[in-house]
């Protein structure tokens, strides 16, 4: 016999309901969210607990859902790409990249060599700025208030300069088809070299600050051990895959751009723990400073967007394409399915995030509620970009 | 036990490393400004909200040629181009069109071609910039001003063309009485 067992007095909605159904006697189900503050948003978790041990947690999804890829079925591909910026306010570049990717790879549209070395600077730009909303935030959660002040105060010269050629400071809509919109000024340029030895000499500070600190050290290490073989079974990729050790980065596994051109490591983690995720993104910031510095060196001069590049009435030929870019947090890919109509006919967005959270529920089960919290924020979530 | 020991001194050695670093910056200067009195200055590369761009000669009469390029590259719909109608001919200009067509020429389209009024929902806006880009004749510009607010809905819809006018007018004023206001400050 149940606690629960009479299901119609039990309040709830269906997904309560139906988590209750499977409850243990003594056991406590609780939500967490959708408003709670370290869920980064509109996550849902509703997890069962046996005084403060999660028995068993399930993440509900749907809270910022959107309709990005039906919108992209309404709109031509030119008008969609404002969308990519508001999928993923941390690294609104990387899915600029991968929808613009996957259309010119439908329409067979070369895009010019310097455009693709602004692509990557202002990529991994963004990439650096994603990591250090990322550390913020999650020290934030673990309780420690100060480290966002440090990461905003940087992560605020980074906007600086990627507003000056997108005009923005959060969702850029930058990249074009067949190039990018606005081309580096020279002005830019000198505030890109002047961030990057500052940046540098910043990176110790903030493994004397926080890295090497005693406290996060013991909070967060040993705690979501994530296995190679989960990891695999959910699709999970970027930092959170790299943090158990799996050597998988699509700049290296699928290059793309000019990246092959470029010399820089792609960091792994063996201790395969929320500290191992830790480490590889405060690893991963180093690796953008050292490929955004070779771009400058190696960036040609000449055009920034193709000769004739599409206007908005542009049509994706009969066709379909897949592009995959790394983004700051796993594998974005975007699939175009073209009818040789006006709009698209089908685009399919794969956002990291949901398969870094889907591995949720299993590494989550026994460990204490403040460890799930911990957890839940070494993967890095985004929420809109999981629900699209 | 004695690595116990010196385990726990070099913990508490990473402690005294932070308070290091937070002592540094604690001495530093202030990196924010306090915003009503003072302004950050990065702003010029900023996207604000959209405005037309006035003629050389004329400021208040908009570039624009009303051909409708940007409501249709527009991903939001947020512009609408009113066009001007056709002015109601004079019994002269009447006649010569009728000669003109008599003689099977193609009567001359005197519309001005600015818009008569240029709709712009900033709600609905997404500054993307599509319509910048897709103007022929460069009739489309971002302001750079981050600082527009409004009490409600209404105040963001916006007629582009009036807007101009205004603009140009307050700046007709400026340049006329600049000296003084320069002395009255002073």
């Amino acid at each position: 016999m149940t606690r629960y067992q009479n299901m119609e007095q039990l309040t709830g909605d269906f997904y309560t309901q139906n988590f209750a159904k499977t409850a243990r006697e003594g056991s406590l189900i609780l939500n967490l969210g959708p408003q709670h503050p370290s869920t980064h948003g509109v996550l849902r978790v509703i997890v069962e607990l046996d005084g403060e041990y999660v028995m068993r947690a399930e993440p509900i999804l749907g809270y910022l859902h959107r309709m990005h890829e039906k919108m992209a079925e309404v709109k031509t591909a030119a008008q969609f790409i404002p969308n990519m910026g508001r999928v993923d306010y941390g690294h609104a570049m990387g899915w600029n990249w991968a929808f613009v990717g996957a259309a010119e790879k439908a329409g067979g549209i070369e895009v010019p060599e310097r455009a693709e070395y602004v692509r990557v600077i202002t990529c991994e730009l963004n990439r650096i700025a994603s990591h250090l909303l990322w550390w913020g935030a999650y020290l934030l959660d673990l309780g420690a208030f100060t480290p966002i002040m440090y990461a905003f105060d940087d992560r605020e010269k980074i906007l600086d300069i990627l507003q000056i050629p997108t005009g923005s400071r959060l969702t850029y809509s930058y990249f074009r088809i067949g190039g990018v919109a606005q081309d580096l000024d020279a002005d830019c340029i000198r505030r890109i070299r002047e961030f990057i030895p500052w940046f540098r000499s910043r990176l110790p500070m903030y493994k004397d600050l926080v890295s090497d600190n005693i406290i996060l050290r013991k909070r967060i290490e040993e705690i979501g051990v994530i296995e190679q073989d989960v990891c695999r079974r959910y699709g999970a990729t970027g930092p959170v895959a790299r943090g158990s050790g799996i050597n998988y980065d699509v700049r290296r596994a699928a290059p793309y751009s000019v990246y092959p051109k470029l010399d820089f490591e792609i960091p792994t983690s063996d201790l395969k723990c929320a500290r191992g995720r830790y480490d590889v993104r405060m690893a991963e910031m180093e690796q953008c400073l050292r490929i955004v510095e070779q771009c400058l060196d190696m960036m040609p001069e000449g055009e920034v967007l193709v000769k004739g590049a599409p206007k908005p009435s542009w049509k994706v030929p009969k066709g379909e394409a897949y592009f995959a870019v790394e983004g700051a947090r796993g594998k974005i890919g975007a699939y175009v399915v073209s009818d040789g109509g006006k709009n698209i006919y089908r685009t399919k967005l794969r956002a990291p995030g949901f398969c870094n959270l889907s591995l949720f529920a299993e590494v989550s089960r026994g460990t204490i509620l403040a460890d799930a919290v911990a957890i839940l924020g070494s993967l890095d979530l985004i929420i809109p970009e999981i629900d699209r | 036990m004695i690595k116990e020991a010196l385990n726990t001194m070099s913990d508490l050695w990473s402690l005294m490393v932070g308070l290091r670093v937070t002592k540094k910056y604690f001495l530093d200067p202030q990196v924010t400004v306090r915003y009503p009195w003072k302004a950050v200055s990065n702003i010029d590369s900023y996207k604000g909200h959209l405005m037309l761009v006035g003629g050389k000669k004329d400021k208040g009469l908009a570039k624009c040629i009303s051909c409708g390029m940007c409501a249709m590259a527009c991903p939001s719909n947020c512009l609408t181009v009113v066009k001007r109608k056709a002015p109601k001919p004079t019994p002269e200009e009447e006649q010569a069109l009728a000669e003109a067509k008599a003689k099977g020429e193609k009567p001359k389209d005197k519309t001005p071609k600015d818009p008569e009024k240029f709709l712009y929902d900033f709600t609905l806006c997404s500054l993307c910039g599509t319509c910048m880009e897709n103007c022929p004749v460069g009739a489309l510009d971002f302001t750079g001003s981050p600082y527009l607010a409004g009490y409600s809905r209404e105040d963001f819809h916006f007629d582009l063309v009036q807007v101009l006018k205004n603009q140009a007018a307050i700046e007709g004023v400026d340049e006329s009485a600049a000296p003084e206001a320069g002395q009255s400050e002073a």
